[in-house]
């Protein structure tokens, strides 16, 4: 078989969990530094943005220290019975999630800043409880940036490899990705499946960055 | 206890704020000074959305704020009219008409849907998307919006600044009616002379971030001491009662004791009540009652004082015949040529007269 499709399923798994778990967790904390006066603000910024700049392999090892049997994450989850994370999907997405971090933030951060406080201040002055103004203004408001943080943690997290590499493994069915299996495959010179996996990355990213540009488009449209 | 009572203090980088006043919960209370007075400041801070360092807002016995005690925003039965519109742009106008209004339980709307739209006449924009709206409509929508939540305050931050003078000529009316309609009461900020002497009952006066003089609109507006009537677009408001149409020149004629004054024809009929602006730059002084001018409007008045507002113009008070006062701007060089001095009797020719209501 050309296509080695357990391989994709768990890279689309992979990249759809991360998503899910950024957007929750992602858009909670984009507001917070959006909105935060605190003098710390911006070094838990630097903390979310330290990703974009960090080699995916150091950031790799720390996980695996800090999720090994040893670490202290690690001691926590052999407490709670759940054994250890690395070589195992949910240690992927854990890790993935703290790579593809600025992706989501960032553009959901500045899609709350771009807004300002007017249209929140409107809403508490017709009468709109703090969380009524979050769901019914902010985030319909922030739409855009919501849209770009999801397809680019998605896409970004597709195209991981260092970090995978350092605490994954290459396990079929559990840690084995497609950006792995590409590296695996030219290593043991298998041309044809490198190039059936590359074509499909290729198209595959094209196509996610076109359609979102695309999109951004007409909703900037919409609005002017 | 049917008052409003705010009592102020904060300090924001090198402005300071102590503004206290007590105005009655009724009718429109203007906040007027030059932009920077603090007159925003105050209006944030009554509706919460500032929250100053020490303060006491107290709302028809209600208490909004005091040390310790702050009732936020959401919870505060008001409405509030920004500078710019800010409507919702992911909701069509009905959609932002309804987003206050449900907030408020049916039994305790004292404003029905129909009558806010009717009285802002934005019934044919309901479905509209607020981006293909004009500035004045959205501002309509605005002001609807926020008398939905039936308030018990009405604040207003300068509605109209934003909009240009046809469109704000447009809205004034719909203000004016929704005090009579609704009798909420509102402060109103300002720094337009002429918005406030056709808006407001009470006017507080603010500079640098204190209130330097409160009272009646109509004596504060002619205040010559006042920087109010120092602006060059000083202005008086009188009041009369149509007295004739004239078919001939398409005329309305304006009658009060003393005096006539006309404006464009104007179907309205005889004996109704009118309101007329006058801008003191349209108001010369004369000592005698001129037939050969193309002037129409001829007021016979005493003058009670005068007022340097630069090195070459005098800003003349004049109390007419039933009493009410009158601004004239000349030059100084006019006054000294035929001898003005306080208490002597002259003609003022009017220029150009515009109709309120």
């Amino acid at each position: 078989m050309a296509v080695d499709w357990l391989t994709v399923w768990l890279t689309l798994k992979l990249a759809t969990t991360t998503t899910l778990v950024l957007l929750l967790l992602g858009t909670p904390l984009a507001w917070w530094l959006a909105n935060s006066r605190a003098w710390w603000t911006e070094l838990i910024g630097t903390l979310v943005a330290l990703p974009l700049v960090l080699p995916p392999t150091v950031l790799g090892f720390y996980l695996l220290l800090m999720l090994g049997p040893d670490g202290p994450i690690g001691e926590l989850t052999l407490a709670l019975g759940i054994g250890t994370l690395p070589f195992t999907f949910a240690g992927l997405v854990v890790g993935s999630v703290i790579y593809s971090l600025p992706f989501v933030v960032q553009p959901i951060r500045n899609a709350f800043e771009a807004m300002g406080e007017r249209p929140i201040e409107v809403a508490a002055t017709l009468r709109a409880s703090p969380l009524r103004r979050f769901f019914t203004v902010a985030l319909p408001l922030a739409r855009p940036g919501f849209l770009t943080g999801a397809v680019l943690g998605f896409a970004h997290t597709v195209g991981e490899f260092g970090v995978i590499l350092m605490i994954g493994g290459n396990i079929p069915g559990q840690t084995r990705v497609i950006s792995v299996a590409i590296y695996d495959h030219v290593e043991s010179l298998e041309w044809s499946q490198a190039h059936w996996l590359s074509g499909g990355m290729l198209l595959f990213s094209f196509l996610v960055v076109y359609t979102m540009y695309l999109t951004e488009r007409r909703l900037r449209r919409d609005r002017a | 206890m049917s008052d409003i009572e705010i009592s102020l203090a904060h300090t924001l980088g090198d402005f300071s704020l102590e503004v206290v006043f007590n105005t009655p919960a009724s009718g429109v209370t203007a906040l007027f000074g030059h932009s920077g007075s603090g007159k925003t400041s105050v209006l944030r801070a009554v509706a919460g959305l500032l929250r100053t360092d020490h303060g006491r807002v107290c709302v028809n016995g209600e208490l909004w704020q005091d040390n310790g005690h702050f009732v936020p925003t959401h919870r505060r039965p008001l409405g509030y009219v920004f500078q710019e519109a800010s409507l919702f742009p992911h909701l069509s106008v009905r959609r932002n008409l309804e987003y206050g209004w449900r907030q408020i339980p049916a039994a305790e709307r004292k404003i029905a849907f129909d009558s806010a739209v009717e009285l802002l006449g934005i019934g044919p924009l309901l479905q509209r998307a607020t981006h293909r709206l004009s500035g004045g409509e959205r501002q309509r929508v605005a002001i609807a919006r926020a008398l939905l939540t039936s308030p018990r305050l009405l604040l207003m931050d300068e509605p109209l600044s934003a909009l240009d003078h046809a469109a704000r000529q447009a809205i004034l009316p719909y203000l004016e009616s929704l005090h009579d309609e609704f009798g909420i009461p509102s402060l109103y900020v300002s720094h337009d002379p002429r918005e406030v002497a056709r808006l407001a009952d009470q006017v507080v006066l603010l500079d640098q971030g204190k209130v330097v003089a409160y009272g009646e609109a109509s004596s504060m507006m002619t205040r010559l001491d006042l920087s109010l009537a120092r602006y060059a677009d000083a202005t008086s408001i009188l009041e009369g009662s149509i007295s004739a149409h004239d078919p001939t020149y398409h005329l309305t004629w304006i009658g009060m004791l003393g005096g006539r004054v006309a404006v464009p024809r104007q179907e309205l009929p005889v004996g109704k009540r009118a309101r007329v602006e006058i801008q003191a730059r349209d108001v010369s002084l004369s000592l005698r009652a001129h037939s050969d001018t193309s002037i129409i409007n001829i007021l016979p008045g005493r003058v009670v004082d005068t007022q340097e507002i630069s090195p070459s113009q005098l800003l003349v008070r004049l109390e007419l015949e039933d009493g009410q006062t009158l601004l004239s701007r000349i030059t100084r060089r006019s006054a000294m040529a035929i001898g003005l001095h306080e208490g002597c009797r002259l003609y003022a020719q009017v220029k150009s007269v515009a109709l309120i209501d």
